[in-house]
């Protein structure tokens, strides 16, 4: 008996137990490491993916609360690293060490797709879930102002 | 870490002596360190241990440091390219194996830290580069049957400068690579530079935006099985005794077995391992720190603060000038330990076999991990192969052997390829925390408000007597002195004591080591007397900065970026500080608002200064600054581990708070023009923060801040 989800597009069932959250699923079943553990309590953002859409914290979701839902990694946002976002993330030299990048991405990707041209008190509500131990979020302001001049939100 | 440089170097002769003479400079030996050093690609050949270039002009740099953040595969592929002459696109980077030739010479070993990545790999890299470029240039005269002199180099191809033709350094490779290496190659000069001291992107964004960067979490080995450990929650306790049955009976669980810092479980995925471990039923020995708490510790610090230490700076006459002077000043201040809370939790892939074992680790001390391998396997130090891989943050904790170990431990016993990853829990309670020091100060003002004695007392533990015990030396451990003792102001009687104090919590290096606490310690109390003496704060130091013109600069040019003498709104304070540190200057001006009522602060701006002499990469050292701001603001504003009952109450993110995006000031970042140095950047700019945000708060409530994280009522 499994979960079957889309995910990145692509119709896919893991057997598993129920309870074991998406990110432990994508990481170690699926073997999709682009989706970071960090605290494993949806304190720090590191392991976000998106839902149907809306940005979601992997690491508390159990894989059985999104049989039937379309996710999205950082490995399915685009195919060649093209997406305004993590265009703007280069142009902008975000990364350091770049871990919590994949999760800081997702939220960003998730903000524009909701608000085309957000304010900074926006990027504050959207990203303060998303820690940085390097402290790029300066640079991640400045790669989501980028990244709406980019079109982000209208793709 | 000036330590660390003077042991180190000593090591490292002693090590060149024995038989590794030329590896300073980098130069690949065939024969002894051969097997050992980067076997090329089929198809390229290795011109030294830095480069091989293949058939198709790629080259491929070994980068010999851990990328943790501070852009070295950038610095060091903009290095090799100018000295080389390299078709930026066509530079690839792959991590060193552990081995002799990659050692730091600062260090004597292999490993990254202490603010060296390019102050150890500047000078070896850019002999090497130009060695490679005289070896295919003399191979393509050869060809050409001309003058190496009648040929140039560009975009990874020799050019006979008369006739135009050319040939790519692929086509050379293999013939050049044969020839003696020259000794003393031609180095390109500073107006040749086409990419050193230019702003340049890093090349490895691209596979961090996209989730390719393989960290050692994302280590997959075939067959690997995942192991979570659970460790004794008292620093030092041991397993009395543990019962598996439950731990086993978790969906995935393969095994339970006890290691040398706990017992651990091990499973077909993480989630299991980490929820048999939570099943596990453990009686533990919790020794002799059982009953230790932050409160005792305090008490043991404070008991020691009345006793005299050993002397780590003495300079003029204390004792006789002090009670001479007009006005005195004295104050205590304590900093509580830290975790390093790196991004990416602890952990470490092992394979053992009876012929070998592979080390997957994000690990910033190649040379300690193959011996710790070495020692737990029974394997000879080269059949132990350190795989690096991107690192989720060090700062100093990633130099640590606990991760490995285990790893290694439980793919012996195994005899499967493990990973063992840390939950945030694990890696929180079980870290090498930033000291816990608490300092005593006393300084005499003469009738002009100058001072003209210091006195301070350091009370802590020390990083050193446990990492490399032979440099500490009658009780002096300059990690734990350096920021005060390294002081450049103008007093002429200056002492500086130290007693080394053992809290029962392990301490290690955390980004700046002691610079982080005792440069908040000495630019918060300079902020006190420059008050006593009725003085601006900048100007107070800048009087007392005539002998250091580097560290006068920096303070000069960060108090005029910040616009020092201009007012500001309403409720807006300004605070400024400056350290020297790592062989780098960083003056800050932060720029805070304060709700009175509310007993709010929040850091609005920050203005920065930095001279680390010349430089490789300005946008690198822009994002280091900001970095290093950030992370010493969360130690300034948030950052606190307490004990008790022998254990860390602090567990995840939600009881250890770091700045986030909605408390991140605007941080701008001057860079002064120099020859000197070159210095190091991932840390030096984490010190003057803390200093200058409380400095801030001073000037805005007239109370210093004696004590960190700053509190409400320090505030009020």
């Amino acid at each position: 008996m499994g979960t079957t989800f889309t995910l990145n597009g692509k119709s896919t069932t893991v057997d598993v137990d129920p309870q074991m959250p998406l990110l432990w699923v994508l990481r170690d079943t699926l073997n999709m490491t682009g989706t970071k553990f960090g605290c494993g309590m949806a304190l720090c953002g590191a392991c976000t993916v998106h839902i149907n859409g809306e940005a979601a914290r992997s690491c508390i979701t159990p894989v059985s609360s999104v049989a039937g839902k379309k996710i999205t990694t950082i490995e399915g946002l685009s195919a060649d690293a093209s997406h305004p976002v993590q265009k703007a993330w280069i142009e902008e030299d975000v990364p350091q060490c770049g871990y919590c990048q994949s999760g800081q991405i997702m939220s960003a990707a998730a903000l524009l797709a909701k608000k085309p041209n957000p304010t900074d008190a926006d990027i504050d509500d959207a990203m303060s879930g998303n820690i940085c131990r390097c402290g790029t979020y300066q640079r991640i302001r400045k790669a989501i102002h980028h990244a709406a001049s980019l079109g982000a939100g209208k793709s | 870490m000036p330590t660390i440089e003077m042991v180190g170097r000593r090591e490292f002769l002693k090590k060149s002596a024995a038989g590794g003479a030329g590896l300073v400079i980098g130069l690949y030996l065939p024969g002894k360190y051969e097997a050992l050093a980067g076997v090329p690609p089929t198809g390229a050949a290795a011109i030294n241990a830095w480069v091989q270039i293949a058939l198709d002009d790629t080259t491929m740099l070994i980068i010999d440091k851990s990328e943790m953040g501070q852009g070295i595969n950038t610095a060091l592929a903009m290095i090799l390219a100018d000295e080389l002459d390299l078709d930026w696109k066509k530079i690839k980077t792959e991590f060193a194996p552990a081995a002799p030739v990659y050692f730091n010479p600062v260090f004597g070993l292999q490993g990254t830290g202490g603010s060296t990545s390019i102050r150890a790999s500047w000078e070896p890299l850019a002999k090497a580069g130009a060695a490679a470029r005289e070896m295919l240039v003399a191979t393509a005269a050869k060809r050409w049957n001309v003058e190496p002199a009648a040929c140039h180099t560009e975009n990874s191809a020799v050019v006979n400068t008369a006739s135009g033709k050319q040939i790519g350094y692929g086509a050379l490779v293999e013939e050049a690579a044969k020839l003696p290496v020259p000794a003393s190659p031609k180095r390109k000069g500073t107006k040749e530079y086409r990419y050193v001291g230019k702003a340049t992107k890093r090349i490895d964004s691209g596979i961090k935006v996209n989730g390719t960067a393989e960290f050692g979490i994302d280590v997959r080995r075939p067959k690997m099985l995942h192991a979570a450990v659970a460790r004794c929650p008292v620093f030092g306790g041991t397993v009395k005794s543990f019962d598996g049955t439950k731990a086993k009976a978790v969906r995935g669980v393969t095994s339970v077995v006890q290691v040398s810092t706990g017992v651990a479980v091990v499973a077909d995925n993480t989630w299991s391992a980490m929820e048999g471990r939570n099943a596990l039923e453990i009686s533990w020995d919790e020794g002799a720190n059982a009953k230790n708490s932050s409160d005792a510790i305090h008490k043991l610090y404070q008991e020691r603060l009345e006793q005299t230490g050993v002397i780590a700076r003495k300079d003029g006459d204390v004792a006789g000038t002090m009670p001479g002077t007009a006005k005195k000043v004295e104050a205590v201040y304590a900093v509580p330990f830290l975790a390093h809370a790196t991004m990416e939790p602890m952990n470490c892939t092992a394979d053992v076999r009876a012929d070998g074992c592979d080390i997957y680790a994000p690990t910033q001390f190649q040379t300690f991990a193959q011996i710790a391998g070495s020692k737990i396997t029974g394997l000879k130090p080269e059949q132990v192969k350190i795989h690096t891989t991107y690192l989720g943050g060090g700062f100093g904790r990633r130099a640590e052997l606990d991760f490995i170990i285990e790893a290694v431990e439980l793919s012996k016993t195994t005899a499967a390829p493990v990973q063992v990853t840390w939950s945030r829990e694990d890696d929180m309670q079980h870290d090498f925390y930033r000291p816990a020091v608490m300092v005593k100060l006393w300084a005499g003002l003469d009738d002009r408000g100058g001072p003209v004695a210091w006195k301070s007392r350091i009370v802590g533990p020390s990083i050193m007597s446990r990492f490399f015990p032979g440099s500490v030396k009658n009780g002096l451990d300059d990690t734990a002195t350096e920021g005060i003792a390294t002081l450049k102001y103008d007093v002429p009687n200056f002492l500086v004591e130290y007693l080394l104090t053992e809290p029962g919590v392990p301490v290690g290096f955390w980004r700046s080591v002691g610079n982080s606490h005792n440069g908040y310690i000495a630019e918060c109390f300079v902020d006190e007397l420059a008050k006593a003496a009725g003085k601006d704060p900048f100007e107070f130091r800048r009087g007392l900065l005539t002998k250091d013109a580097r560290q006068r600069g920096v303070l000069e040019l960060a108090a005029e970026k910040a616009g020092w003498t201009k007012p500001l709104a309403a409720g807006r304070y300004r605070g400024i500080a400056v350290v020297e540190s790592f062989g780098s200057y960083v003056a800050e001006v932060a720029e805070i608002s304060i709700d009175r009522k509310a007993h709010t602060v929040r850091v609005d701006r920050v203005v920065a200064a930095v001279d680390c002499g010349r430089h490789v990469n300005p946008e690198t050292i822009r994002a280091q600054i900001e970095g290093g701001i950030i992370y010493g603001l969360t130690a300034a504003l948030k950052g606190e581990i307490t004990i008790a009952n022998g254990r860390v109450e602090q567990a995840n993110f939600n009881d250890y708070d770091v700045v986030r995006m909605n408390e991140t000031p605007q941080v701008e970042v001057h860079i002064v023009e120099s020859n000197d140095g070159p210095g190091g950047v991932g840390e030096p700019g984490t010190p003057p923060i803390a200093p200058a945000v409380c400095n801030a708060i001073f000037a805005a409530t007239g109370k210093p801040v004696r004590r960190l994280p700053i509190r409400a009522e320090d505030l009020a």
